[in-house]
């Protein structure tokens, strides 16, 4: 990590944390994790009282306007100059890369929307590039797969990150799966409108996980999780497994417990 | 719900005159795209990737990507490339094979195999006089290349008057005479160095294997319509 | 024209169609062996990723270019084919392209054309009309001529039968060729298409042939094949017909190396493939094979459409190479049929709509799940999620509110528009939210256990009992 520890932006003292309504909603666990680890590296997390959802469920949908008016909520929320983490790849995507575009129209959102865009990192990206941080393994030894999401992977480019923090950590192998790149099948709406190629995929993607024979699978993204997690859980019921043959977190939660917790 | 009289939105039935030229043209130029592109210099792109390799070495790339796409190369120089020819007639077993007696090096062939076993046939007349036999007869043809290509191990022909179009294509084996010291490296250099864009042949041509397909399971399968064997004599200097 | 056996509405069915696919495990499991296949080919002919995304980045600017200047470059390939004694015809639609097509036939009175694989003789159906007109159009890529005999389309634009095995191959030669045995051997198989074939070439007194670039510059045509069916089918008979969409012209035969490399790498990851076929004039005196004529048909077809747009545009840059399809996975698990569009996949998802609106569309740019694999592997970097993003949101608008397309509004429906004002309404006013996430939270056993196609393969989705900002407040 050499090479990254000297293009490095300054570490700041403060972030804002953007935990996306997924995370609010569904997963406040990872979301938690995510905030116990930024604060035990010295950073202050704000987290902005008044933030919902970056929108992208309705611009992916094609309901731009709608899209812009959940946005344009979230544009205000970041005051001062601190950068915006998100524990999500797809909704660090969306601010990152469409916020710019969708505000298009407006000069004055636009600029808003770059000045807001250029702050975004996702959860991994932001404790590999930007702090550097160096992670002791107290666990015991044990097999992991790591999914990474596609936004993660091919719009936020940050697809090494998660498996950097992996591999720092001495007692954990990660598991390689087959189509490791492949979409779980999540795509948003896109599970609710073509219920039976999502679902085809997201099999798919669940036989690859446990084929690596990995005790749980880790993502950045807690989009893929439901997806994953809830296909691997519907198999186990049909199947009469009491106990779970995927289970799975948010990698904030895993790299919080292989490291000691919050001290 | 598909329009009968156009499977295509926006341009049926609209009969506003003009010809089909003038409103694709018209509806193209309404766009008003245009001049924000300067024309791209592919030679950006090629120029620093140029590899300093010696004649030597950029023949060596050039039959090595040959055999690897399945044609047999020889090394020949002037002097003994007639007899490699008819030894591969005689290994192959073929009883004809079509040449440009008026080239230079189809009349060498010609000469050199006189007395053999193999009958010489010129493509001496329009194709509409003898396509039957061209198909069903005709079971080799010998070509000059006018150049090739080192990086995709590919051969250039300008076919003409001598060397028409359909013999490098019908006759089961294609043999053909390149001169090693015509190898590019790459494509673009090929048409740049000659500047073909002063003025091109009816047709100019890569070929770059025997004919082949993987239409049937991926499986990779040769003789596909064309020559089912490619065979390059690759002359030297002596 | 008011029957056309084969008409496409890809919408109504799509459903039906992709089901039946994905049940299929046999055709999971070809599918994705052929992808991967595919996969690992392009992977291998691009080991060097700087090389890639230079030569991707050059590709753009010259596809860029070309479409920037479209109006006068298909102007100066008119001037400059005509010089060099090609006719050249313009179609605004598949019928006038047909008839150009049937009209050239009968003015040669010929009856037997072979077809060089051309996806926009596809696009205008035109084996309908030359069967309708008499004229036997016989395809005789391997591929196609595979599906001819069993009377289907192409499920891939670069592999056209890649749906079938070599069992299915064996089983309808031996009952469509007369005195052929049934054999799996690919050699063997594909030496009976060829002898069946050489005889219609032999016959034939027209060619049909698409194009993958014209060149304007030197008024060329090029193709790019590997079976030497394109070049017989533009070198035996007499006349050679071309057709090609307005869209595939580049300024400069320099533009051709770049996009020739793309094309075969990105495609079949060849380096190259067997022939390159560059074709600038008809028969000249002297020379003794070759068409006597040569006529090439430039058509439109809705590709005006998003020509009109500048992030539409970019749709027309595509080299129709296929490895949107072949890296796609929902391609991979419904195949190309499922689409029931000429051009499948995610190029066919983005293209469609404007060749044949929206209302026969409205399905296909939303059966992508947004992975981005597309766009990744493009080799002109089309931003293909980015132009279906852009699609939905012109099929969801109510009619009238958006551009100016053929269908736009076709999938405009005042519930959905009313559930998304209503999220919009909660999710832009964070006391709306903050009450609506407290309730979801609180009242979390209230969650259905069945929730439409989520829960088909999927255990319910349950709010967790309390909100990370929840959370967040019983640590202070």
């Amino acid at each position: 990590m050499t090479e990254a520890a000297t293009c490095r932006p300054p570490r700041p003292q403060a972030v804002y944390f953007f935990a996306t309504c997924v995370v609010d909603q569904f997963f406040p666990g990872a979301g938690l994790d995510a905030i116990r680890l930024l604060e035990r590296e010295g950073i202050t997390v704000h987290f902005p009282e008044n933030q919902t959802c970056c929108g992208q469920p309705a611009y992916t949908s094609g309901f731009h306007d709608e899209a812009r008016r959940v946005a344009r909520a979230q544009l205000e929320l970041f005051p001062e100059p601190w950068p915006i983490v998100v524990p999500s790849g797809s909704c660090a995507g969306m601010m990152k890369h469409h916020y710019p575009a969708l505000f298009a129209a407006d000069p004055a959102l636009t600029a808003k929307a770059v000045a807001v865009s250029a702050r975004v990192y996702e959860f991994t990206e932001f404790l590999v590039t930007v702090l550097g941080i160096t992670l002791e393994d107290r666990g015991g030894p044990t097999k992991v797969v790591l999914h990474t999401s596609c936004s993660a992977r091919r719009e936020m480019g940050v697809h090494l990150t998660g498996r950097a923090l992996l591999g720092q950590l001495n007692q954990v192998s990660v598991a390689q799966q087959e189509h490791e790149a492949e979409c779980c099948g999540f795509g948003g709406t896109f599970s609710v409108k073509h219920p039976e190629i999502s679902g085809a995929m997201v099999q798919d993607k669940v036989n690859a996980l446990r084929a690596t024979g990995a005790e749980r699978v880790v993502s950045a993204d807690c989009g893929c999780l439901m997806n994953i997690l809830g296909h691997a859980a519907w198999k186990d019921r049909q199947e009469g497994r009491t106990r779970p043959s995927l289970p799975g977190e948010h990698i904030a939660t895993f790299l919080l417990k292989r490291t000691g917790g919050a001290q | 719900m598909r329009r009968t009289d156009s499977p295509h939105p926006g341009v049926a039935s609209r009969p506003d005159g003009g010809s089909a030229r003038d409103r694709i043209l018209a509806r193209l130029k309404a766009a008003q795209a245009g001049g924000r592109y300067p024309t791209p210099a592919a030679g950006e792109w090629y120029g620093p990737r140029d590899r300093n390799e010696s004649p030597a070495e950029r023949a060596r790339r050039f039959q090595a990507n040959m055999e690897a796409a399945r044609a047999e190369v020889y090394r020949v120089n002037d002097g003994n490339w007639v007899e490699k020819l008819r030894e591969i007639l005689a290994a192959k077993g073929l009883t004809n094979l079509l040449l440009a007696p008026a080239t230079p090096h189809g009349r060498l062939a010609r000469q050199g195999l006189t007395g053999g076993a193999v009958a010489c046939l010129a493509y001496d007349r329009p194709i509409e006089a003898w396509k039957p036999a061209l198909f069903n007869d005709v079971q080799a043809s010998l070509t000059a290349a006018r150049g090739a290509i080192a990086e995709t191990g590919s051969l250039i022909l300008w076919p003409d008057a001598d060397e028409p179009r359909l013999m490098s294509l019908v006759p089961p084996v294609h043999i053909v005479l390149v001169d090693a010291g015509t190898i590019h490296a790459t494509f673009f250099d090929a048409l740049q160095a000659e500047n073909w864009a002063a003025g091109l042949p009816t047709n100019a041509l890569l070929i770059s294997s025997p004919s082949k397909t993987a239409d049937i399971q991926q499986t990779l399968a040769y003789g596909a319509h064309g020559p089912k064997e490619l065979v390059v004599l690759l002359k030297e200097v002596a | 024209m008011s029957e056309k056996p084969l008409h496409f509405m890809p919408t109504e069915g799509f459903r039906e169609r992709s089901k039946a696919v994905v049940e299929n495990e046999f055709l999971q499991k070809s599918f994705r062996a052929a992808m991967d296949f595919l996969m690992t080919k392009r992977a291998a002919q691009f080991p060097d990723a700087d090389e890639l995304e230079s030569l991707r980045r050059l590709g753009e600017r010259i596809r860029q270019n070309s479409l920037d200047k479209l109006p006068a470059l298909l102007t100066q390939l008119e001037t400059n084919l005509t010089r060099n004694g090609i006719h050249v015809h313009w179609a605004e639609n598949a019928d006038q392209a047909n008839a150009i097509i049937l009209d050239i036939c009968k003015k040669h009175g010929a009856k037997r054309m072979v077809k060089g694989k051309s996806m926009v003789s596809e696009e205008i159906e035109f084996n309908h009309a030359a069967e309708a007109a008499g004229v036997e159009a016989i395809e005789t890529d391997m591929g196609e001529y595979i599906l001819q005999l069993a009377g289907e389309k192409p499920s891939h634009i670069i592999m056209p039968a890649i749906h079938k095995t070599k069992q299915q191959i064996a089983k309808l030669f031996a009952e469509q060729i007369p005195g052929v045995a049934y054999t799996e051997d690919v050699d063997a198989l594909i030496q009976i298409g060829r002898t069946v074939l050489r005889q219609k070439f032999l016959e034939a007194d027209i060619g049909l042939s698409g194009v993958n670039f014209a060149v304007a510059e030197t008024g060329t045509l090029c193709l790019v094949e590997n079976e030497g069916n394109g070049r017989l089918s533009t070198t035996a008979p007499r006349v050679h017909v071309a057709i090609t969409g307005i869209e595939k012209v580049v300024e400069k035969l320099e533009h051709v190396p770049p996009l020739f490399s793309l094309l075969t790498r990105s495609a079949t990851g060849q380096a190259v493939t067997t022939y390159f076929n560059m074709i600038s004039k008809p028969r000249q005196p002297g020379e003794k094979d070759g068409p006597e004529e040569v006529h090439l048909v430039l058509l439109d077809n809705g590709r005006t459409q998003p020509y009109a747009d500048e992030e539409l545009r970019k749709t027309l840059q595509c080299i129709r190479c296929g490895a949107c399809m072949n890296h796609c996975p929902v391609y991979t698990h419904i195949g190309g049929h499922a689409y029931g569009t000429t051009y499948p996949g995610p190029i066919g998802e983005i293209i469609s709509p404007h060749l044949m609106g929206l209302e026969a569309t409205a399905t296909l740019p939303s059966a992508s799940s947004l992975c981005g694999a597309c766009g990744e592997v493009c080799p002109v970097k089309i931003p293909i999620p980015d132009l279906l993003v852009r699609l939905r949101s012109e099929i969801n608008s109510k009619p009238g509110s958006g551009s100016p397309l053929q269908g736009q509004g076709a999938g405009y429906s005042r519930l959905m528009t009313a559930v998304w004002r209503g999220w919009a309404a909660i999710y832009a006013n964070p006391a709306f939210y903050r009450l609506y996430s407290w309730l979801v939270s609180r009242f979390n056993w209230l969650t259905p256990a069945g929730q439409g196609g989520w829960t088909s393969v999927r255990t319910p989705l349950r709010p967790a009992p309390k909100r990370l900002r929840d959370l967040l407040a019983e640590r202070e």
